[in-house]
């Protein structure tokens, strides 16, 4: 507090990053968007274009912060599900029909009942390919997935929940920190494996540690409820019994409306009442959600603003989500390449044109600057 | 502010209350300090206030609670929230959003305060705590004294009326501590709040106090009055108090000011007597433990490659010996250059250690050389790498550049079952190291570890800790007596080196001063012993020697006496008191007058 001047010269860089950062709802949209585009699609190029535009827009925009280094955990994710994908297809084989051997696994042969499924056999180049641009299809919308959890803390996310949902979104935030917790304890009990001159390698450590672990977890979880209670989570307002009442009814009366309305519509018979009391259902929940917020004295600190920039964003996601599906509908051979018989794929232009509208957010999304590590106690 | 009437507690499946016969009142704007020997009952009487006791432990609580008027039997936690700001022993358990900022304004957010108010208040606790730099840290990547301002701000932004803290200062390094509790002092000063806290160091906040409220023993009804006559008759007390009671002071001093004022006729009377304090050790019985056979080279994996011999090329074993002075000669300060002749191999030897976290380098060519029979002090900030040396010495990192030997051997290369007889580390968290459900079954598996013979590990717990039942659960101990299972578990194995990662957390000052009985013993029996404190008074009285580690280099490196004297923050009260003579402990001076 002494040398005022430098503590508020670096706090200004902090000070700027939270006022600037982008609603992570923007990102969530932009990052969903491209998996739509993404589910479009089997052609390998555009796919690869859709995960590279992903990979440049974290790179260049995401923080320090521990949630930014999810990307790399879902790109792990992607690959393993693009080898189970391949090797499923080469165990069990698809419907794809081939002329092209590569060569021939072992065949089990199955009983008469278990007709239809094949295991091993004949291996054809078309259907390795078709497995590999399936795989990498979901590969991609993993990784817009990983993209969205780099850029927008989740829990940030849970705060632009309506007030009577804030206390269910507290709790899953709650619990979403409960498995980093849980492995910095497992790591740590390993560690204190070696000191009482066990291995602290291979299974058996592992299962040694468990218990010690979820001990520790039950009683921080213990703790952080009794720190959480006398810090006011849960306080609620008084209100007058007649709101009250009319919240509980509707909020019931809401959902029954809804699920009645949803039987009309599925059913044959009540095409007719089906949709309005849907429509209906649905008013009279979001009004006795809205009146309940009511019995929560919350407020909220500093919440994002929904921006231009945030316009921006979400748009340039949805645009590539729009153009892909229209792209889809014109020429469905570009996007969805056939495999028989195989050929080298090709970029279609205009596609590739609209999915590089992805990186926009690159270069609209504020630049945050990490946040100072250095604790300077004036 | 806060009335207790006629109050016990008693929890289920106990045969007695836990606490009784709580009847006082502490005013606005008071600074309360509840003190007492371990298991009195303190964090009983601090959850009693902000009604946690009995709404969310169970229990029964006779009698009646008030803060600010509010019963805390029609009460709950969440309602007192207003008035209360509450932050346990664990800081970290405190924290319920990800960010400091948010963190801050978490409890403004629960009561519903308006948005530019909560804005006002986060920007003005960011600069009362100096956490302006950290608001967009995550609060997990915190260090310790980093967080206990955190969780003290935290609770400090809705402004409540009544603070209550359980042992605020005790993860924290001298400056850290001292700079809590001027923000403390301030806020009793500026703001009237009222403040109630339960601390084991009171050399750190006992003259910060208006107030003392003594809990003598489980059970027994509380002694309350101003801080100079509890401390007269209290079981606890800090060095200053003990000196004065020593010097026969009346009233007693309770900071070193008002004890330099009247220590004139002390220093006269010790004019005479030889006050160089910590003396070298004696020549260390090395023979008392056991002559290590070469250690195998940890199995690895297949697929990993092998990272060279766990035993180090013979050059560097004599040079771990032989000379092992000379690497750290000029800083050995020489009080045991002779002792180091003996033929088994330096228990440790540091040299020019690097060791990076992610990005950040923990150690920067950190050398150090521990003989045996020597105890020394790491000193520093939070997060100046202490536990990191602990760690690279125990095998747990690896060093980036530089070396490190245990006994001659490659700390991180060792099979764990070798490194166990070369070096025991006993964590910060003693209940990492016992996985057991009773004592009993802990030792078996203690012995089984070390390969000694059964029923060692008993004999030393019986030895350390006399009276504790075979079926006792080891979480049931209280922090003394498991820090003592968990010396004991690790001494099974007899290592020559024994690292100690701030070992008096949560202590009382019986329970250290067992403590520094046990490890100034085993100095004696020639155990080289490194402990990582911030406990000022603790590494007067045991450490021959105090290395200061500063951003992960040493900065000083010498007899305890001349460290410390050469940094105010690190003098211990005695020190202080009867500078410029060289005293550093109580029981020197007592020696010395006998």
């Amino acid at each position: 507090m002494t040398v005022t001047t430098r503590t508020v010269s670096a706090n200004r860089d902090a000070v700027r990053a939270r006022a600037s950062a982008l609603h992570p709802g923007a990102w969530w949209v932009w990052a969903l968007a491209l998996g739509v585009a993404a589910s479009r699609t089997r052609n390998p190029l555009l796919l690869a274009l859709l995960i590279g535009v992903s990979a440049y827009v974290v790179m260049a925009c995401r923080t320090d912060a521990p949630w930014a280094r999810s990307y790399g955990a879902f790109v792990k994710l992607g690959l393993l599900v693009l080898g189970i994908r391949l090797v499923f297809s080469l165990v069990f084989g698809t419907a794809i029909p081939g002329t092209h051997l590569l060569f021939r696994l072992p065949e089990v042969p199955l009983p008469d009942w278990a007709r239809g499924i094949r295991l091993g056999g004949p291996v054809y180049l078309e259907e390795v390919l078709f497995s590999l641009h399936d795989g990498l299809r979901l590969a991609t919308l993993l990784v817009c997935m990983g993209a969205a959890n780099a850029l927008a803390d989740p829990s940030r996310l849970l705060k632009a929940l309506p007030a009577a949902l804030y206390e269910v979104g507290v709790a899953v935030v709650v619990a979403t920190t409960f498995a980093p917790h849980l492995i910095a304890d497992v790591l740590r009990l390993r560690a204190a494996r070696r000191l009482r001159g066990r291995p602290d390698r291979g299974v058996r450590g592992l299962l040694q540690v468990g218990l010690p672990v979820l001990e520790g977890a039950l009683e921080r979880s213990v703790a952080l409820a009794a720190a959480m209670d006398a810090r006011g989570y849960g306080r609620t307002a008084a209100v007058p019994p007649a709101v009250r009442r009319t919240t509980a009814a509707l909020t019931l009366g809401g959902l029954l409306g809804i699920a009645a309305g949803s039987y009309g519509l599925l059913s044959a018979v009540g095409g007719v009442y089906g949709l309005p009391l849907l429509l209906a259902g649905t008013a009279a929940a979001l009004a006795g959600m809205w009146l309940g917020g009511r019995r929560t004295p919350r407020t909220r600190y500093r919440p994002e603003r929904w921006g231009p920039r945030a316009w921006l964003v979400a748009g340039s996601g949805v645009a590539v989500a729009v153009l892909t599906v229209v792209a889809a509908a014109y020429d469905p051979s570009a996007l969805d390449p056939p495999v028989t018989p195989p050929a080298a794929p090709v970029l279609p232009l205009w596609p590739a044109a609209a999915v590089l509208l992805g990186l926009l957010p690159a270069f609209l999304a504020p630049h945050v600057p990490a946040p100072t590590g250095k604790d300077r106690r004036p | 502010m806060i009335r207790f009437e006629e109050v016990s507690v008693t929890y289920e499946g106990t045969a007695g209350p836990a606490v009784r016969g709580l009847d006082f009142e502490i005013p606005e704007g008071e600074l309360a300090l509840l003190v007492g020997p371990s298991g009195v009952g303190k964090s009983t009487v601090l959850g009693a206030v902000n009604g946690l006791v009995p709404h969310f432990t169970g229990g029964t609580l006779r009698g009646r609670v008030t803060v600010a008027g509010r019963d805390t039997r029609t009460h709950r936690p969440r309602e007192l929230a207003d008035v209360v700001g509450t932050v346990g022993q664990d800081p970290a358990a405190h924290f319920v959003t990800e960010t400091v900022e948010d963190e801050l304004a978490y409890g403004m957010e629960s009561l519903g305060l308006a948005p530019d108010v909560m804005r006002r208040r986060v920007e003005e606790t960011l600069d009362l705590l100096g956490l302006a730099d950290l608001r967009e840290r995550p609060v997990a990547t915190l260090s310790g004294g980093q967080r206990q301002r955190v969780a003290i701000g935290s609770v400090l932004t809705p402004h409540p009326r009544v603070l209550v803290l359980d042992e605020p200062t005790s993860a924290l390094d001298p400056a850290a501590a001292e700079e809590v509790l001027s923000v403390l002092q301030r806020l009793v000063h500026d703001l009237g709040t009222t403040v109630l806290m339960a601390e084991h160091r009171l050399e750190r906040v006992v003259h910060y106090a208006d107030r003392v409220l003594l809990l003598p023993g489980p059970g027994e009804a509380p002694v309350v009055g101003a801080p100079a006559e509890v401390m007269a008759a209290s079981p606890v007390f800090p060095p200053v108090v003990e000196l004065g009671r020593l010097a026969g002071w009346s009233p007693l001093p309770l900071t070193v000011r008002d004890a330099r004022r009247r220590a004139d006729a002390l220093r006269e009377r010790l004019f005479d007597a030889d006050d160089t304090p910590a003396p070298a050790p004696a020549a260390p019985a090395v023979t008392a433990l056991p002559v290590l056979p070469a250690p195998e080279p940890e199995r690895r994996r297949w697929w990993r490659p092998r990272r060279g011999p766990a035993e180090a090329p013979a050059a560097d074993v004599t040079a771990g010996t032989v000379t092992a002075g000379g690497v750290t000669g000029a800083r050995d300060g020489g009080s045991t250059a002779g002792a180091v002749a003996a033929a088994a191999p330096v228990p440790a030897v540091v040299d020019r250690l690097v060791v990076r976290r992610g990005a950040v380098e923990a150690l920067r060519a950190v050398s150090l050389t521990v003989p045996p029979g020597e105890t020394v002090a790491l000193m520093g900030r939070n997060g100046a790498g202490k536990s990191t040396l602990l760690s690279a010495l125990a095998g747990l990192v690896e060093p980036a550049s530089g070396a490190v030997l245990v006994c001659g051997a490659v700390p991180h290369r060792t099979r764990p079952r070798d490194l166990v007889r070369r070096v025991g580390l006993v964590p910060q968290e003693p209940r990492d190291l016992l996985y057991a459900d009773t004592v009993a079954a802990e030792c078996a598996a203690a012995d089984r570890d070390a390969g000694a013979e059964p029923g060692t590990c008993r004999a030393l717990v019986t030895e350390l800790l006399p009276g504790i039942a075979d079926s006792t659960h080891p979480r049931d101990l209280s922090e003394g007596q498991r820090l003592t299972l968990a010396l004991a578990v690790v001494l099974t194995a007899r290592p020559p080196l024994l690292l100690l990662d701030e070992p008096t957390r949560g202590l009382d000052y019986a329970a250290k001063t067992r403590l520094v009985g046990h490890l100034r013993r085993l100095a004696g029996q020639g155990h080289a012993v490194v402990l990582a404190t911030h406990d000022v008074e603790l590494a007067a009285e045991l450490a021959h020697r105090v290395v200061m580690l500063a951003d992960g280099e040493v900065v000083a490196d010498g007899p305890t006496a001349e460290v410390v004297l050469a940094l105010p923050a690190y003098a211990p009260q005695v020190t202080k008191v009867l500078a410029p003579q060289r005293w550093l402990t109580v029981r020197q001076v007592r020696e010395a007058l006998a």
